[in-house]
């Protein structure tokens, strides 16, 4: 490719294109960010600079509340999912089964189905469970972390499944037959030979999971309870109140904890590769 | 070693068809055959990667038909090595004696022997992306011989290596072979490696292990056509058994056989005259000597080889390929000449059609 020369007009083309992308990718991150520090109440006007809008972030109790709901929400529904979603992607690939068909159309249908529709169904779910836990133990169970966590699993096992099982597929299965032809027994062939070689598949799958468990407004909604409320639930309710400096400062903050994820994962896959290239030498 | 009557289904699939084998402590033991005649699958029933559909398999006299893998007392050298990515050389080898829980200080010493054995020292510390195909092929080897297994199976090791490697890594590992006195159970489609290597040859074709013996055996007595054919190259000569040592060939002649074994044809029965190109004599028509089985033709292609010639002489009912070597005091034939062609009663085979 580098050898070719391209025509002045398809350079152009091709400047201005990518110019385009990075416009409509990012204009609207930059001036999020940029508004956060605006002194106007008015979203869009500028009023001088400002961090007054940080500070009130970090004044307010309820955001900050939301903020430890929506961290704790995200680790344990993450944790959860990513486990059962490798052992369903290991299953899937690595076994016959009677219903594996089923099984496997049915687990990506939280991929397909609108969140909405999601939504209505962990709410019904809810609602219809709650009640015959009250009729069998008498115990009035309500709305709250815990149901959030479950919907958020619900909808997260597929998600990790998916891509753990690209990762498994491009895994050679002898090698797990080596292992077990070298004693190994199935959890120690899982343990020292398929999890390291699936581990960035993992890995990622987790990283999905935090990602869309942080991100969720339309399911946690409906099964949030009146003491727990997520993040960008409250950011969404605040909205409807009117737009202030506030929520960009929240944005801001949240864009910069996506940020700091990935960042972290890419540098672990990085000092991993490093360590590998030096074990080798 | 034993196998009585093993079978493996898949679906409808019969993939290894009633299998009867005894297999010697010691022995380089060779199976045989074209691609997809099950040579894989009774491998993988050996290791207890597979469960067998039926029969009864032993190992030292003990039954292992239903063990899983990681009990049983062989190791494998997979097809594609399977060496785990992600381990160096040296935790690859000792992979078998970690999870058998051999004691750290023999693990280190028993993985440092094993490498030096397969002539690999000083890259301990590789991973197998930075290997060739033929160190891998020793680390393979290595992993799995470092465990002292009863046997040892090897699933057409050396099919992924180019041809000079490939003689190498035969010559290596018959070496080896001895050296540890194992038994090796070598899976292979190809007759030269198995004609080379092994005490004892069992060739397969679609599921069923037609013959067993050694590679003169197999070579010179082949009692199954395609065992003939798959074995060397080979003419086919139609005929009648009239009686154990006699052959009626289609063309009415009477040839002399070496007696038939028991069991592969009966008197009466329809076979064919294995006759290989390279024991054929040839001269002019008329030339036969006296007391010989002759056929009398007109030779229709002449193939020098360099070390040899290859003529394809037509008959009237039959085409024979004759092999001879090429040397000054033979004359040589051209297109279209009358030739005569003869051999020794013991040259030929009786096989089963
Ligand atoms: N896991 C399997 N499922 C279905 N059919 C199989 C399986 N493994 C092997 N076979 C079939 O069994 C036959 C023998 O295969 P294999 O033992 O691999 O042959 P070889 O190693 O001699 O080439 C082939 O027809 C193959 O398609
Ligand atoms: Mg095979």
């Amino acid at each position: 490719m580098s050898g070719r020369s391209i025509a002045p007009t398809t350079r152009w083309l091709l400047r201005s294109n990518s110019a385009l992308v990075i416009a409509f990718l990012y204009a609207p991150i930059i001036l999020l960010a940029v508004y956060s520090f605006s002194g106007s109440r008015i979203p869009g006007e500028w009023g001088g600079f400002t961090t007054e809008w940080y500070a009130r972030l970090f004044d307010d109790s309820r955001i900050q509340k939301t903020i430890g709901v929506s961290v704790r929400v995200a680790l344990v529904s993450t944790v959860i999912a990513t486990v059962l979603g490798t052992m369903s992607a290991l299953a899937l690939e690595r076994f016959k089964f009677r219903g594996r068909r089923v099984f496997d159309a049915l687990l990506y249908l939280p991929i397909i189905i609108p969140d909405v529709t999601m939504a209505v169904m962990m709410l019904m779910f809810f609602t219809q469970a709650f009640d015959l836990v009250d009729l069998l133990f008498g115990l009035g169970l309500s709305k709250g972390f815990a149901t959030i966590v479950v919907s958020h699993v619900a909808f997260n096992i597929a998600f990790v499944s998916v891509v753990v099982r690209a990762r498994i597929a491009g895994m050679d299965a002898t090698l797990e037959q080596a292992a077990a032809d070298l004693y190994a027994n199935r959890w120690q062939a899982f343990r020292y030979v398929t999890l390291p070689l699936i581990a960035p598949g993992v890995l990622g799958g987790a990283l999905l999971a935090i990602t869309l468990s942080l991100d969720d407004v339309v399911v946690t909604q409906f099964v949030a309870g009146p003491g727990s409320t997520t993040l960008p639930v409250y950011v969404f309710s605040l909205i409807r109140k009117g737009v202030t400096p506030t929520i960009n400062a929240v944005s801001v903050i949240m864009l910069l904890a996506s940020l700091t994820l990935v960042a972290g994962s890419v540098a672990l896959q990085r000092a991993q590769a490093v360590r590998g290239r030096t074990n080798s030498e | 070693m034993s196998l009585r009557a093993v079978s493996k289904h898949f679906d409808d699939v019969v993939a290894v068809d009633s299998v009867d084998l005894d297999i010697g402590d010691g022995e380089f033991f060779a199976l045989l055959g074209p691609s997809g005649c099950g040579k894989t699958t009774t491998l993988r029933m050996i290791a207890g990667l597979e469960i067998p559909s039926a029969g009864s398999l032993k190992i030292f006299g003990s039954e292992v038909g239903p063990l899983p893998p990681n009990r049983r007392p062989v190791n494998t050298v997979f097809q594609n090595y399977a060496l785990f990515p992600h381990m160096s050389v040296a935790d690859n080898v000792g992979f078998g004696l970690r999870m058998s829980k051999t004691p750290k200080a023999d693990v280190a010493r028993r993985v440092s022997e094993a490498i030096s054995l397969v002539r690999m020292g000083g890259m301990e510390n590789r991973r197998p992306a930075q290997l060739s195909g033929g160190q891998q092929q020793r680390v393979a080897l290595a992993r799995a011989l470092v465990n002292r297994p009863k046997v040892l199976l090897l699933d057409e090791p050396l099919a992924a290596l180019d041809l000079k490697l490939r003689q190498e890594m035969q010559f290596e590992l018959k070496q080896l072979q001895r050296e540890v006195g194992i038994t090796f159970v070598f899976v292979t489609h190809d007759q030269e490696e198995a004609l080379a290597l092994s005490d004892r040859i069992g060739v397969m074709d679609s599921g069923r292990l037609l013959q067993v013996g050694t590679p003169e055996e197999i070579y010179d007595a082949p009692v199954d056509r395609f065992v003939a054919d798959f074995i060397g190259r080979s003419n086919f000569l139609a005929g009648t058994l009239e009686a154990h040592d006699r052959v009626c060939l289609a063309n009415g002649d009477r040839v002399t056989v070496p007696s038939v074994a028991d069991g592969v044809v009966s008197v009466g029965d329809a076979v064919q005259v294995s006759l290989r190109p390279e024991r054929v004599m040839i001269d002019r028509a008329g030339a036969a000597p006296e007391g010989h089985a002759s056929l009398e033709g007109e030779v229709a292609t002449v193939t020098f080889l360099g070390n040899s010639i290859v003529y394809r002489v037509a008959l009237d009912w039959m085409t024979i390929e004759v092999e001879t070597d090429h040397r000054p005091d033979l004359d040589r034939h051209e297109v279209g000449d009358r030739v005569a062609m003869w051999w020794r009663d013991d040259a030929i085979a009786v096989v089963r059609p």
